[in-house]
């Protein structure tokens, strides 16, 4: 796609990326992206997880190499995968997770780096001068001598910010920023913002909460599959068009036969924990319930809670007509949950044991083993069973699953929840980053076991396939779930309005 | 220059480290030797053969790797589960102070009866030592690295106290030991007329027996599976807390089992000097063996081929002992840094 000029913004462009296409392996992270940013523009890259922002910004600050395409800074074309040559440009990046020295001062910590090595004549009192004139000029209140150890998290991104402006940073990247920060803090990081704009710098803001990009951005990226899917000058659209660009609205008729919801196997009433604020949710059985919503709003925080990994603080859990009173992953796994974890490599599975230690995580106790001794010939026998029945490409069960690539690795995993003949099965993300082979083959399984009277729960971000796969779909935002919606109820726009926070009538209670 | 994992690293670039660790502990050693004034190559032939030269010289390291491979294992056992026990010394220290306490009249039955009730409460005395920091660990996330690192001092000075006090022999002429064991306390020698001790056979039991727990038990693959991603073991029902506390439990009660095999197989008392550092050594024997409890038994002879070698050669040209120190440092330095060389390769940019 092709970068049209913008009204926001005048002149020639300070950074001007053009073709960007990254591989790794077989993934594409991003293909084709073109942009310009203009001096005194805010420009918000707007995209789920895995879109693609954060290689895109890779590539811009020198830490990738792209395999195509060029980057200019201030139209000079910058040498490929040199970080240094970014900054010396004039590109500062305030990274999600900070890259502070705790035990060193705020004055410390913003010329450490700068300073040429073997040069003895820094003076602390002019450091800090040019830091306080600074802070005042862009409003950052921090102190230069403080320790940078004792300051909250708000004041060591203001540190960060006073680090690249000291560097002279004309572009300021920000990655999720507001990530970590209160509102009131958010507050202030934006006032900082628009007197840096004000000032003539430019900025790129990756984010996926869509108030704050409309707040602070004059013009919005939208990334997708690693593609640049959309480009919106923030006064010509709205939360709800974001939304559903960012998650993809080609919505493909779904392919799977309308089946009567059996009873409720699993439900919650009014459950309040970590990052649930008061969720009431059914799992009828022979049905998929799409749980839809940007992620971060407490889609992980439900599935650890059904796994046996986040304990419910208040509200009645039942599941399979019982409340169980310790409820644990294994409790979990022997009352017939199957689980599907969102990170396949560090949760689902580990990098460094083979196939078959891997197939009997979950089972090794109860069918792998006799008093304590374990019974290695008939796990072996079940892993290759398991290697052919669910078509996973390996060498032998003896191979190690790091060596798997994800669509295997996650058909082992989808093999070893399956075989269990679980009732109720919970898969988080469970085709982010497969090729569309693999993709087609997890969603078949899922549809499969959903005919043979499982109760599904399926957590994507990405719309088409909720809305592709559910019977039922909720939308989640900050711990509270929509009511459930039946297919072909709702549209994209209102499941938008939904993820955004602002949905119609109040909360399901 | 850039440092790149590699994903799948062959049985020859793994068993690199400890042969390169070893090869690069004689290039220093021999350096050292030169400066001292030695013939680097007849400082190692004496090192050899003072350390398997003869029947006496390579009882002497047999002797010597006994107490090694006990807490070699102990630290492996450990480490593998991702427990950090550095406080093996101090585990150590806790058997041969049961088998002192136990075994000097305290009870008196045969040997047959004994020695195995000394074996087991020396390895129950290790094992709750262990244990409290593990707690520690499990409920308040307390680094067991500090606790028991840190707690082999005060398990030191309370043995010198016991030795000074209830322990303290009356017929030791003031000394600072405590009573010799009486013979039925005392564990025979494999061969009438060897100077080896059962002690070792039962080093090599436990070695053996910790390989087949690693490898055919269920407790094996949950310490493996919690020592490898304790997130992933957690997701998968694997009772996490357990696992590190029954880990606790073998691995201080290997290492006291070393303290009751000095004392009721070697000294027949106990003294402030029973273990030179058995403890600590145990965690370089540990690291050469890359962890696995077969290689254990080859590392800790080839630890106390060196210091037994060492001191024979000292004796014989001058160069001081210490050479077996640096040795065994410059070869656990290369080991971690060889280590690093079976995970990543170098890349040039």
């Amino acid at each position: 796609m092709q970068a049209f000029e913008t009204d926001a913004g005048q002149g020639e462009p300070v950074l001007r990326m053009t073709g960007i296409t990254k591989r790794f392996g077989a993934v594409t992270a991003n293909e084709d992206v073109s942009f310009a940013l203009q001096p005194g523009e805010v420009i918000a890259l707007l995209g789920e997880n895995g879109a693609g922002k954060t290689t895109l910004m890779n590539i811009l600050f020198g830490q990738y190499a792209p395999d195509e395409g060029s980057v200019e800074v201030f139209g000079e074309t910058l040498p490929r995968g040199n970080p240094r040559a970014a900054l010396s440009a004039g590109v500062g990046m305030v990274h999600q997770h900070f890259t502070l020295a705790g035990n060193l001062t705020v004055w410390e910590n913003i010329v450490l780096g700068t300073q040429p090595l073997g040069k003895l004549s820094l003076s602390p009192a002019a450091v800090r001068a040019r830091i306080t004139a600074l802070a005042q000029k862009f409003h950052l209140k921090v102190d230069p001598n403080a320790k940078v150890g004792k300051l909250t998290v708000g004041e060591r991104q203001r540190v960060e910010i006073l680090k690249a402006l000291y560097r002279k940073s004309r572009i300021l990247i920000l990655d999720e920023p507001t990530a970590v920060l209160t509102p009131q803090e958010t507050d202030d990081l934006f006032a900082t913002l628009r007197e840096a704009v004000a000032l003539g710098l430019s900025i790129i803001f990756i984010s996926h909460k869509l108030h704050e990009v409309m707040a602070i951005s004059h013009r919005v990226l939208v990334l997708r599959h690693g593609r640049l899917v959309a480009e919106r000058a923030v006064t010509d659209t709205n939360r709800e068009e974001l939304a559903a660009l960012m998650v993809g609205s080609e919505v493909t008729a779904p392919d799977i036969p309308a089946m009567p919801a059996g009873p409720a196997l699993l439900s919650l009433r009014d459950v309040h924990a970590t990052g649930l604020n008061g969720v009431t949710l059914d799992l009828p059985a022979g049905q998929i319930t799409g749980l839809a919503g940007v992620s971060g709003n407490g889609q992980a925080a439900l599935f650890d809670l059904i796994s046996g990994l986040n304990p419910v603080r208040s509200g009645a859990f039942t599941i399979l007509g019982q409340t169980p009173a310790h409820w644990t992953p294994r409790a979990a796994l022997e009352t017939g949950v199957g689980r599907i974890p969102e990170d396949r490599h560090t949760t689902g599975s580990i990098a460094d044991f083979d196939l078959t230690e891997n197939a009997i995580l979950e089972t090794y106790a109860t069918k792998f083993s006799r008093k304590g001794w374990m019974n290695w010939g008939r796990a072996r026998a079940a892993t290759e069973h398991l290697i052919a029945t669910y078509d996973v490409r390996c060498p032998g069960p003896q191979t190690r699953i790091r060596l798997l690539s994800g669509g295997n690795m996650q058909k082992l995993i989808l093999g070893r929840v399956l075989e269990e003949a679980p009732k109720i099965i919970l898969a988080n993300q469970p085709v982010r980053g497969l090729d569309i082979g693999a993709v087609n083959y997890v969603h078949g399984r899922l549809a499969a076991a959903r005919e043979s009277g499982a109760a599904v729960l399926l957590i994507s971000e990405d719309l088409e396939e909720i809305m592709t796969l559910s019977d039922r779909i909720h939308v989640i935002s900050e711990g509270r779930l929509s009511p459930a919606f039946a297919r072909g109820s709702v549209t994209v726009a209102e499941l938008g309005k939904w993820m955004a926070g602002d949905g119609e009538g109040s909360h399901a209670a | 220059m850039r440092l790149e994992p590699i994903s799948n690293a062959g049985p020859a670039r793994k068993l690199l480290p400890p042969v390169l660790a070893i090869l690069a502990s004689f290039v220093v050693a021999a350096v050292l030797a030169l400066v001292a004034g030695g013939d680097p190559f007849a400082v190692f032939g004496l090192i050899f053969k003072g350390a398997f030269g003869s029947k006496f010289a390579l009882l002497e390291t047999l002797n010597r790797a006994t107490p090694l491979i006990f807490t070699g294992l102990a630290v492996a056992v450990a480490f593998r589960a991702k427990l950090w026990n550095i406080g093996a010394e101090a585990q150590f220290y806790a058997g041969a102070v049961v088998t002192a306490a136990l075994g000097a009249g305290a009870i008196g039955l045969s040997s047959v009866f004994l020695l195995p009730i000394l074996a087991i409460t020396s390895a129950l005395a290790g094992a709750f030592i262990l244990l409290i920091p593990a707690l520690l660990k499990t409920r308040f996330k307390v680094d067991e690295v500090v606790t028991t690192l840190l707690f082999n001092f005060i398990f030191l000075l309370f043995v010198s106290y016991l030795l000074e006090g209830p322990l303290k022999d009356p017929m030791g002429m003031g000394w600072p030991k405590s009573a010799r064991l009486i013979p039925e306390a005392r564990l025979p020698r494999i061969v009438e007329g060897l100077r080896l001790h059962w002690g070792f056979a039962l080093a090599l039991i436990c070695a053996v027996a910790l390989y087949v727990i690693d490898r055919k038990t269920t407790l094996g693959f949950e310490m493996r599976a919690v020592g490898q991603n304790v997130e992933a073991a957690r997701f998968a029902g694997i009772p996490v807390t357990k696992v590190i506390l029954k880990t606790a439990l073998l691995s201080g009660g290997l290492a006291a089992l070393g303290g009751f095999s000095e004392v009721a197989g070697l000294k027949g008392s106990l003294t402030l000097d029973l273990s030179p550092g058995f403890g600590y050594t145990g965690i370089v024997v540990a690291m050469l063996a890359l962890l696995n409890p077969l290689g254990v038994v080859a590392a800790a002879l080839f630890v106390a081929a060196i210091f037994v070698g060492a001191d024979s050669m000292s004796r014989a040209i001058g160069v001081p002992t210490y050479l077996a120190d640096i040795m065994l440092a410059s070869a656990l330095l290369m080991m971690v840094l060889a280590i690093l060389f079976t995970k990543f390769r170098i890349r040039r940019d």
